[in-house]
């Protein structure tokens, strides 16, 4: 039988994951992009989760306009990041500092 | 009625306008009749309401006609209180300014700032018509500054001169002085009674008389310090010491203006506002003894400084300075019926003498000199005679109007116990002799004599034009018999009614009145076994002696209290202490919160310094900057996190 807490557990290590992928990570910002996408499904995770839990759909409907969502938010991330890589010749994350004060 | 007292007050604003911004397309006859006919207006105006008031007896007029403005429960309304007190001053001064515009139209006859001229004097009438009339302390406040501001324009109309332009400013910051003591006391009355309507706030006169100032350990009646205040304000309009200084450099300006500013009325104004505030001083015996003290003394010292004078207009000056000590002195012991009865003498015949003296400098050609004077008798006579009466009305001769004036006020001084009274009792019972002295010296000098002047100006010697003549004859008749219909009503009969307030206690015109002999002719007769007369006579004698008979006498005088002579000519060193004491000192204040206050406080630190802090801001955090994404990514994270943690701790 999964529980709660199994599935708790397994979002928060995705998640944990996601954030090392985004700080251990200094070379490709499309690691980047797949952490931030990561992030996304451990939360949708404890959405489904609960739902089920809770007896409520609403949990599970929402999961969906996150799916949504964050493959849009990934499109126009990618379509940037080809942009990007025309311009410069790298997608390193260290040759992406023109923001530095 | 509210549109006759509007029209008073505006019909010489709008001709001021018209001789002002429209004086070169109109011309010089164009100026003067516009204002002459506003002037006119006025004084035609003014008349009849005074015929209503005392012919008819019409109610004392108090209404608002202009709501100025409304703040926190303060209304400030341009209004106009038209009572007996205000009725008379209103034919007063548009009386005498009507005079010195037709006057003007001689003296000033080739002068290029004609239409300028005509402008100011028409824009004063309606300064000090605004003062006069006005029901409340802030339109009273606005007549008190534009009379300053056009005194100002007036002292240096004559604007290449440098000591014009050092007079003018002067005058305008010793009245400033003044000013700031001024608008303190309408700041107290403000602060106790929670008004400005002059109704309003001596209905509630009680309210300052029992409140009190609390400073440091020591405990101050609010009512002495709010009249103090009140007072510095006049002493600095009506030229009291220490703030006297302004005047006798005020006569810089064109003698017409001399006459109509520096002496008939707007140096009156303080004379004027004490009266009106009758029912707020009277409930301050400290602040009457102080006015009483401070009045005394000037009138004592200053016409000891028209001994030593020798410049006609400044002999008549410091005479001036020393009447508005009388006048002072009578507001001091609650005569203020006197006190404005002298005011209204002496507007009259101090005019006339600044005329004549104006139309002898004209024949002198602009010479002002009395040494280079003597013997115009025979070549302007009427100014002669004119000149005559207005200087036996300024010593008091029995039967001129300056005499029942002046000898009601030192009867009321004698009778008077307040603190302080037998100290101005000597000084205005002297200040008879000097005043009779400094008078007839300027007389002789000038009217009698061998004629001292050049060859080439005594060719050209003659009688001015009627437009100066004629003024001085018609101020001449008011100065010579208008004491003798005045003098009842207005001390003894109760002309004033309600708009003068005296406590019982405090009346001591009621008791010169008991002493008054029923008749003004019964009255002329009994100052005869008074002192002040002969003190009169005492003084002609001895200005005929020392300047006509035997000049060496004045001489001698002169050598024997060479130390005296030297103080006087030096004016007591007010204008030596004020330009080596307090203009250092005023400059090293000024020159210290420039130097500290504003360049050190206000531009380096607060200015420059925001810029400079904002700036070293910018430097620190641009460090935080990294334009790495992963910092940004942490920095959300971490921010996540701690609100994550703050909602948990908080539930």
């Amino acid at each position: 039988m999964i529980t709660l807490t199994d599935v708790l557990i397994l979002s928060g290590i995705l998640f944990a994951i996601a954030v090392a992928g985004v700080f251990l990570n200094r070379k490709n910002v499309i690691v980047l992009l797949m952490c931030i996408e990561l992030m996304l499904l451990a939360v949708n995770f404890n959405f489904v989760a609960f739902s089920r839990y809770l007896g409520d759909i609403g949990g599970q409907i929402f999961v969906f306009f996150i799916l949504t969502v964050a493959a849009a938010e990934s499109a126009i991330g990618l379509a940037i990041l080809v942009v990007v890589f025309r311009e410069r010749r790298s997608v390193e994350v260290e040759d992406l500092d023109t923001l530095q004060g | 009625m509210q549109s006759i007292y509007l029209t008073i007050a505006l019909a010489p604003l709008a001709a001021a306008i018209v001789a002002g911004l429209f004086g070169r397309s109109i011309g010089k006859v164009g100026a003067h009749s516009v204002t002459i006919l506003g002037v006119g207006i006025s004084c035609a105006l003014s008349f009849y309401v005074l015929y209503q008031i005392l012919g008819n007896g019409m109610a004392p007029f108090n209404g608002n006609v202009y709501t100025w403005l409304m703040s926190d429960g303060v209304t400030m309304n341009v209004g106009f209180l038209i009572d007996r007190l205000s009725a008379m001053m209103m034919v007063v001064v548009t009386f005498v300014s009507l005079m010195v515009h037709v006057y003007t139209i001689g003296y000033m006859d080739e002068d290029p700032g004609y239409q300028r001229f005509f402008s100011y004097i028409s824009l004063f009438t309606f300064s000090m018509l605004m003062l006069v009339m006005s029901n409340n302390f802030v339109q009273l406040f606005f007549g008190w500054e534009a009379v300053g501001v056009v005194s100002y324009l007036l002292i240096g109309f004559w604007y290449t001169r440098e000591s014009a332009i050092f007079a003018n400013l002067k005058a305008f910051l010793v009245n400033r002085i003044g000013d700031f003591g001024f608008v303190l006391g309408i700041a107290a009355v403000l602060r106790y009674t929670g008004s400005v309507d002059y109704a309003t706030v001596f209905a509630n006169a009680d309210k300052i008389a029992a409140a009190q100032i609390h400073v440091g350990n020591s405990v101050w009646p609010a009512i002495t310090f709010t009249c103090i205040c009140l007072f510095i304000g006049a002493m600095g309009k009506s030229a009291q010491m220490p703030l006297h200084v302004w005047l006798p450099d005020s006569m810089e300006g064109p003698t017409p203006i001399s006459a109509l500013i520096h002496a008939a009325t707007m140096v009156t104004a303080g004379i004027f506002m004490v009266a009106r505030m009758s029912p707020l001083f009277e409930l301050s015996e400290t602040a009457l003894s102080t006015v009483l003290i401070i009045g005394s003394t000037t009138a004592f010292l200053m016409g000891l400084l028209g001994i030593v004078s020798n410049d006609i207009k400044r002999v008549i000056a410091y005479s001036t300075l020393s009447q508005l000590g009388y006048m002072t002195v009578a507001l001091g012991v609650s005569a203020y019926g006197a006190g404005i009865f002298h005011l209204m003498t002496h507007a009259f015949f101090k005019a006339l003498l600044f005329l004549a003296a104006g139309s002898v400098i004209m024949a002198m050609h602009h010479e002002q000199d009395m040494r280079k004077m003597g013997g115009l008798r025979k070549y302007l006579p009427i100014t002669y005679w004119t000149c005559l009466i207005g200087s036996l009305a300024l010593i008091g001769f029995p039967g001129f109007s300056g005499f029942f004036s002046k000898d009601a006020l030192i009867d009321a001084v004698h009778l008077s116990s307040r603190p302080g009274s037998r100290y101005a009792y000597f000084c205005v019972l002297s200040g008879v002799f000097i005043t009779a002295l400094y008078t007839f010296r300027m007389f002789f000098m000038t009217f009698h004599g061998q004629p001292r002047m050049d060859h080439h100006t005594q060719e050209h010697l003659h009688e001015s034009p009627w437009v100066v003549t004629v003024p001085l004859i018609l101020l001449a008749i008011p100065s010579a018999i208008i004491g003798w219909f005045t003098v009842e009503p207005m001390l003894f009969g109760g002309y004033f009614g309600s708009a003068i307030h005296v406590l019982p206690a405090n009346d001591v015109l009621a008791r010169v009145g008991e002493e008054f002999h029923g008749s003004p002719v019964e009255f002329m007769w009994a100052a005869f076994d008074a002192l002040p007369v002969w003190f009169a006579a005492a003084g002609v004698i001895t200005a005929w002696i020392f300047f006509l008979k035997k000049p060496a006498l004045a001489d001698a005088a002169e050598r024997r209290f060479g130390w005296l002579h030297t103080v006087l000519v030096n004016k007591f060193y007010f204008d030596w202490f004020n330009e080596q004491v307090i203009v250092p000192a005023a400059r090293l204040l000024g020159g210290g919160l420039w130097r500290f206050g504003d360049q050190i406080v206000i531009d380096e630190g607060l200015v420059n310094g925001s810029a400079r802090s904002v700036g070293w801001l910018g430097s620190v955090m641009r460090y935080a900057q990294s334009g790495y994404l992963y910092h940004y990514a942490f920095a959300m994270i971490l921010g996540l996190a701690s609100f994550l943690l703050w909602i948990l701790w908080r539930t």
